[in-house]
């Protein structure tokens, strides 16, 4: 189906049995929904290996191995040799609509380019994010290199797309056109197919475009939109974004390999993962009018996003995974801070070793306890570093003029400050492998506590078996069908974090807690500094809590003031963090060794501490 | 699952084997179906365009852009030579001429009105593609390349760095479990394959490195010593582009491990012969490991060819790759279908593995490679 994603296609026949893959760098994941009584209920799921590469080469032969196991786990029969049977013919035959996302091969990366570059750069950046892209560089004329170093740079990049901005409309012309003179000078060639026209998208000063018309139409596949930065004041980043899915669709998924069979087989088009992802986390933060920050980790890269006060915003930190890229995870934040997280002692040789082992050999899994308790502290540290890069991204316009007036004197704020507010922050979502899968619910929650110290109180979430990127497709076309699995068997709750904010000793008071339980019970007691406790409270359940922070402590109202609020269950349910925020371990090896073997006993996070 | 296991490492002493050798950028293919090639010989090239460099003349002269057509010398298509004079102005008094040389020598691609700037290009460089292996061209993709087909013994490691080279196999230690010291490399070993035991230091390094070799296959390393050898900490394993005076493969992994006992003597037994090996590695969906190709000379090209296995099965000799047992090597001795909860309380498929000295271990699936080509 190659229809424009900006447009998702009507469909009129009732849909009651979907399946749906995501083709992933390393592997296919199938899913089956089927229509139960009123309601969509995700019944089987099935995997096989990603084979975009040698020696299949064909993207399809993984999507039909992932639905042939969804055949054997339900008896229902869904493919003729290699077609899938669209629509269902009786009770045990066929599917309805076939539909998927793909970030296989690399995903979709894109190179962009501004003319300054916290300002244009940015929004640039912002727009290929937003639809999916992993952005390999951001070029702009104040980037401190010199001419022909970027166009060193462009011609050694292979990107699938490159998207130009540049300068506000009706502003000056000269710095956009000096970047499609690199570009053209450059002769960019694109990542697949030799013989193919890079796809470029000009989204920058309209005034500029018969001279980029005219210096790009013969050496690219030029297509022109909207300006994303018409004003200064004001970032118009749909047009564009629109266009990059429409590309992605009409030229490089048409060069990997397979994709053109497996855009005929679907019934709605191809996204990006990243992309429907985003689309499940925009709805859920409409949805339920909530500030939050969704996390997707998984082998290759970190996607972050976040939506506060309706303003969404995602990145993709390239690098940071937990198997491919585990080993950049050391890289990125050094041995120190991951061994922070390790509640026993290993010498450094020995633990570099073994990340470097992973790496290597991407699909192995933890074993041992220790094996496991190393890979959840990685997961802390590239979880925190991509919450890092989002936050660095995820900011108000740069260079917009800020009135002034005389209260300013004392607190004045740059533009561009970042949108993350921790204390504004409703729920964190979690997603990929090392979160859905982990062997105890309670570990998913603890890695995200401890990697984005969330203050005051905090919702959190997994997604069960990730399945978020299928709903996301799937909500282009049946809105319904989407919401009703993502409720009923997608989105884990885990519980409720309640964390003041503030320091102190171990053993002095933090605060005062009294909760009131469904069933209108009441728990009283104090909240010491290095304390952490769980209490359980069911999913569906909320209980009410009142904080009375201690001197100089506070929960988001100012220091000292009580605050009281409802809180949700899940199935780890209620966690007070009395650990401080910042979170700071004890710097001496024994203390750090003594403190985590503490937290995880209280908490009950693995085996050995019960 | 089907395939939950890690596809292994192929260690074979005959198979045949394609390989695609793609230029960059459209070129010329100069050779033709059904030619036997040698690993150095040029199979198609291809102009790789020249460096560009863009001189802003208008702001160098003090001149609008639109104006800097008035001043040029040289017009766009003209060859220049470096410092050759591009363009210059003319005022009254000869003392305050401004005259703006070229700082390369190539040809003037563009001039424009609008940025006021001149690019220029350097000449383009002739890329050679070889053939890497010796063997027969079975296909030729015109203007891309070719794929080349060769009978021959085939090891595969596991990671490695360095690009393409080609060399005589030497074996500097007697058992695969003995670590390659600085000692053990001498200057008969230049330009060749070095193959070792278990495990390769900083210091033997270094020798490597004073002595020539053209590349050093061996069991493991350290990360550290990997770290100290590129200058930085890889991060991601995508290489082959790296220049540290020699091509490395490791055929287990990092830390001291015994190379695999059918490695070792498979490499043995081509002491003497040229081998063609690669350190290129990418660790992705279909991914490219290193590898050691020995052609094999007067074999019909009818040989074995490499099948796609199925699945595992009883008896497969395989290896762990994954601590507390890493590196050790066995074979299935049974495979139970249903799921089984590991020390980490996860329910994983697993698999029994029994060792040389009887012992038996009950191993996750994913955590074996099977040895290929068995």
């Amino acid at each position: 189906m190659t229809v424009s994603t900006s447009t998702p296609p009507k469909i009129d026949r009732p849909l009651n049995v979907i399946v749906a893959t995501d083709c992933g760098s390393t592997t296919t994941k199938a899913i089956l929904i089927e229509k139960v009584g009123d309601e969509y209920r995700q019944t089987y799921r099935g995997e096989a290996p990603t084979t975009v590469e040698a020696p299949f080469e064909d993207v399809t032969r993984g999507v039909l191995n992932a639905i042939a196991e969804i055949e054997e786990l339900s008896g229902r029969k869904i493919l003729d040799g290699d077609k899938i049977i669209t629509p269902c013919r009786g009770d045990k035959t066929g599917v309805d609509i076939y539909i998927s996302t793909s970030s296989a091969g690399g995903g979709l990366q894109m190179m962009v380019t501004g003319v300054v570059q916290n300002m244009t750069g940015e929004s640039a950046q912002r727009a290929a994010l937003g639809a999916g892209a992993i952005v390999i560089d951001v070029l702009a004329a104040n980037d401190g290199r010199l001419p022909h170093e970027k166009i060193e740079r462009i011609r050694s990049m292979r990107p699938d797309m490159i998207l130009m901005s540049g300068g506000t409309d009706g502003g000056a012309v000269t710095h956009v056109v000096e970047m499609a003179e690199y570009i053209a000078a450059a002769e960019p060639r694109p990542r697949f197919g030799v013989t193919y026209k890079l796809p470029l998208i000009y989204a920058g000063n309209k005034e500029a475009q018969p001279q980029v018309r005219k210096i790009l139409e013969d050496k690219s596949a030029l297509v022109v939109t909207e300006n994303i930065r018409p004003v200064l004041e004001r970032e118009n980043l749909a047009p564009a974004r629109n266009k990059i899915h429409d590309l992605f669709l009409e030229h490089v998924m048409q060069q990997a390999p397979g994709y053109k069979k497996l855009m005929e087989m679907a019934g709605a088009p191809i996204m990006p993962t990243p992309a429907a992802v985003g689309l499940i986390m925009e709805a859920i933060a409409k949805r339920e009018h909530l500030n939050l920050i969704g996390v997707d980790i998984g082998g290759a890269t970190t996607d972050v996003f976040s939506v506060f006060d309706g303003v969404f915003n995602r990145t993709v930190s390239a690098n940071l995974g937990m198997s491919y890229s585990v080993s950049n995870v050391l890289a990125e934040a050094g041995l120190a801070n991951i061994m922070r997280w390790v509640p026993f002692t290993i010498d450094e040789q020995t633990l570099r070793n073994r990340i470097k082992n992973k790496m290597i050999r991407p699909t192995t899994i933890p074993q041992t306890l220790d094996e496991l308790q190393i890979e959840q502290a990685i997961a802390r540290e590239a979880l925190r570093l991509a919450l890092i890069h989002h936050k660095s991204l995820a900011t108000g316009l740069k260079g917009v003029q800020q009135e002034r007036t005389i209260s300013d004197v004392f607190e004045q704020q740059n533009s561009g400050k970042t949108l993350i507010d921790m204390l504004k922050l409703d729920l964190i979502v979690g997603s990929g492998g090392i979160l859905s899968h982990a062997p105890r619910r309670i570990q998913s929650m603890l890695m995200m506590v401890d990697a984005y110290e969330p203050m005051g109180c905090t919702r959190l979430s997994v997604d069960s078996i990730f399945m978020m990127p299928h709903l996301g497709v799937l909500s282009t076309i049946n809105e319904k069908a989407a919401t009703d699995v993502f409720v009923r068997d997608c989105m884990v709750y885990l519980g409720t974090c309640v964390a003041p904010i503030g320091q102190g000793r171990d053993g002095d008071p933090c605060a005062d807690y009294e909760i009131t339980w469904p069933d209108a019970k009441t728990t009283k007691e104090p909240l010491k500094f290095g304390e952490l406790r769980l209490f359980p409270l069911e999913s569906g359940k909320q209980a009410t809590i009142k904080v009375q922070p201690a001197k100089g402590v506070n929960m988001g109202s100012g220091a000292g003031v009580a605050v009281t609020k409802d809180v949700h269950g899940g199935v780890v349910g209620l966690l007070l963090d009395g650990r401080g925020r910042p979170l700071r371990l004890p710097a001496d090896q024994p203390g750090r060794v003594t403190a985590l073997a503490k937290w995880f006993k209280a908490v009950g996070l693995y085996p050995t501490s019960e | 699952m089907a395939h939950s296991y890690t596809p292994g490492l192929t260690v074979t002493d005959q198979t045949v084997i394609h390989r695609r050798r793609m230029l960059p950028l459209p070129g010329t293919v100069v050779v033709t179906v059904g030619d036997l090639v040698r690993s150095d010989q040029v199979v198609a090239r291809a102009e790789l365009p020249g460096k560009v460099f863009p001189v802003n003349l208008a702001n160098q002269l003090s001149v609008a852009p639109g104006e800097i057509k008035d001043y040029l010398i040289k017009k766009a298509g003209d060859v220049v030579g470096k410092d050759e004079i591009l363009a210059e102005n003319k005022p009254l008094i000869k003392w305050f001429k401004t005259e703006i040389c070229s700082p390369v020598a190539g040809t003037i691609e563009s001039v424009s009105s609008v940025t006021g700037q001149v690019l220029l290009r350097e000449p383009p460089r002739v890329l050679q593609l070889l053939a890497y292996v010796n063997g027969t061209i079975i296909e030729t993709i015109p203007q891309q390349g070719v794929v080349v087909e060769t009978t021959c013994s085939l090891v595969q490691g596991i990671f490695g760095i360095g690009g393409e080279t080609s060399g005589e196999i030497v074996m500097a230690v007697k058992a695969p479990d003995e670590a390659l010291t600085p000692g053990h490399f001498n200057s008969a070993m230049k330009d060749k394959v070095v193959v070792g035991g278990s495990f390769l230091s900083a210091e033997a390094m270094k020798q490597a490195k004073a002595v020539g070799v053209a590349g050093i296959v061996v069991g493991g390393i350290h990360d550290e010593d990997l770290r100290a050898l590129l200058g930085y900490d890889l991060g991601v394993a995508i290489t082959g582009t790296e220049q540290v005076g020699f091509t490395l493969i490791l055929t287990e992994g990092f830390g001291t491990i015994p190379m695999a006992a059918k490695t070792f003597k498979l490499l043995s037994s081509h002491v003497g012969q040229k081998a063609s090996i690669s350190g290129a590695t990418q660790i992705r969906a279909g991914v490219i490991r290193p590898e050691i190709i020995v052609p094999r000379e007067h074999t019909s090209s009818k040989g074995a060819a490499q099948s796609q296995r199925e699945g595992i099965r009883l008896g497969d000799p395989v290896r762990i790759i994954r601590d507390p047992m890493f590196g050790r090597i066995g074979e299935v001795s049974a495979l139970p279908s249903g799921l089984t909860k590991i020390p980490t309380e996860s329910e994983v498929r697993v698999l029994e593995v029994k060792f040389a000295d009887g012992q038996k271990a009950v191993i996750p699936r994913t955590n074996i490679e099977v040895i290929e080509g068995a």
